[in-house]
């Protein structure tokens, strides 16, 4: 459960964010310069918002008042970016083992195995290719299991489906779709493409002049 | 003509000379240039000139800051006396010289790179349970590594090839503070032409051989990224 009430102060407008968020997937939608990654660079810790507070689980991550603010590290938020941001150096299985070696609770999460999560993704095996050896589909997914096997407990996906073609598009809608079902945590799912928030959101919120409004469920 | 063996000793200063400076140089350039990378501050912009002036100026200009600096009468040179230490005329002198001018060189490069590398791969990092130092290590230091190669290259030169500053403040004392740029400006003055030529041979072949090395790993290292 996300509960975010915040604002950004930016130079041409205030931003201001108001999210209530169970295990379900909401869409911020808002057309280009609406604010929509400064929000989640402000829920994922990557961003300070100006005053607010942002509380995950019971945890307060952000609080102007009581002047916490958890850096991105120790958050346990995963992040989808746009163009994936896999790193170009690594192999896939060096980029997915990242934040799992970084994780002091590895030892207690022992179970999830990053690379038979590849292997769950379809993609086991790229594990020795480099990111530039892979397509946009592939790309995505390696990037979906980076984020996830960190066991977040909360995922933050930029444009998600923006890079990719119609058909891989319609194809990994159903896939994230799924995916929030099994992993059963909160999904904040960015995008400017009415069909892709249609589809795939619980909430639908849209970012208009600097302001969240929220929408009836979709479905 | 006489046979007479190589003096070594010019050769291996030289070295030693510009390995400590290119290390210094290192320690210096690489954090400051990370933290302006990515930082926007009052006072940048001249700072940054600054910084870049040892690149522009004559050689023997720096010298001669470098010599009302550290000399004896010097600001700084007077507090090394009461500690007992002299610094002009010492090859440790030469190092100072050689650092002062690398430095830009290591600086700008550092910097060009640590520009160059994608923000979101040390945002994505860092969402992954990534510290500062695991970022600047893991992602940072590896993805600019190209360009932190070629500024290492050029320093290095650079801190080999130093003559004038280096000139004014060691001096040009044979075993002590001569280096090659030194010796082979001084035995062509002394119409020692033999030595001269073994010694422009001698760094010809190492510059071109810390060239080559220096390319042809940069070739291995790309190709195994998988670009």
């Amino acid at each position: 459960m996300l509960e975010a009430s915040f604002g950004k102060k930016l130079w041409h407008f205030d931003l201001r964010v108001r999210l209530k968020v169970d295990s379900q997937i909401v869409v911020l939608q808002g057309p280009s310069g609406a604010g929509k990654t400064t929000a989640l660079h402000c829920l994922a810790g990557l961003l300070q918002p100006s005053y607010g507070s942002i509380e995950l689980d019971g945890t307060t991550l952000y609080s102007s008042l009581k002047g916490i603010n958890i850096p991105a590290r120790r958050r346990g938020v995963g992040y989808l970016f746009q163009d994936y941001a896999l790193f170009p150096h690594m192999t896939v299985g060096q980029n997915v083992m990242y934040g799992f070696k970084s994780q002091k609770a590895r030892t207690a999460n022992g179970r999830l195995k990053p690379v038979d999560l590849l292997d769950a993704f379809g993609v086991g095996h790229l594990v020795h290719r480099y990111p530039g050896q892979l397509s946009g589909g592939e790309k995505q997914r390696v990037a979906l299991v980076r984020a996830l096997a960190t066991q977040p407990k909360l995922l933050l996906l930029d444009e998600p489906l923006s890079a990719l073609d119609s058909d891989t598009r319609a194809r990994l809608r159903r896939e994230l779709k799924h995916l929030q079902r099994v992993w059963r945590i909160p999904f904040i799912l960015v995008t400017h493409d009415d069909e892709d928030a249609r589809i795939l959101g619980d909430v639908i919120i849209h970012l208009e002049n600097g302001r969240t409004r929220q929408n009836a469920a979709a479905g | 003509m006489l046979e007479h063996a190589v003096d070594w000793h010019p050769v291996l200063l030289s070295l030693r000379v510009a390995l400590i400076a290119v290390i210094v140089v290192v320690g210096l350039a690489l954090p400051l240039a990370r933290l302006f990378a990515r930082r926007e501050f009052f006072g940048k912009d001249v700072l940054e000139a600054a910084i870049t002036l040892p690149l522009v100026l004559p050689p023997s200009v720096i010298g001669y800051g470098l010599l009302m600096l550290v000399g004896k009468n010097g600001v700084i040179g007077q507090f090394l006396d009461s500690l007992g230490i002299t610094l002009v005329f010492t090859w440790w002198a030469a190092v100072l010289a050689s650092t002062v001018v690398a430095f830009p060189l290591m600086y700008q490069s550092a910097m060009a790179a640590f520009k160059s590398v994608d923000v979101n791969y040390e945002k994505a990092a860092r969402t992954l349970g990534a510290g500062e130092t695991r970022v600047f290590l893991t992602v940072t230091l590896p993805l600019a590594w190209p360009g932190i190669l070629a500024g290492l290259v050029l320093s290095f030169a650079r801190a080999l090839g130093e003559f004038g500053a280096t000139l004014m403040v060691a001096g040009n004392i044979p075993g002590q503070t001569q280096t090659v740029p030194l010796a082979i400006y001084f035995a062509v003055e002394s119409g020692d032409n033999v030595t001269a030529g073994r010694l422009v041979a001698i760094i010809t072949v190492f510059s071109f051989a810390v060239v080559f090395w220096v390319n042809r790993w940069a070739k291995r290292h790309n190709r195994r990224d998988g670009e």
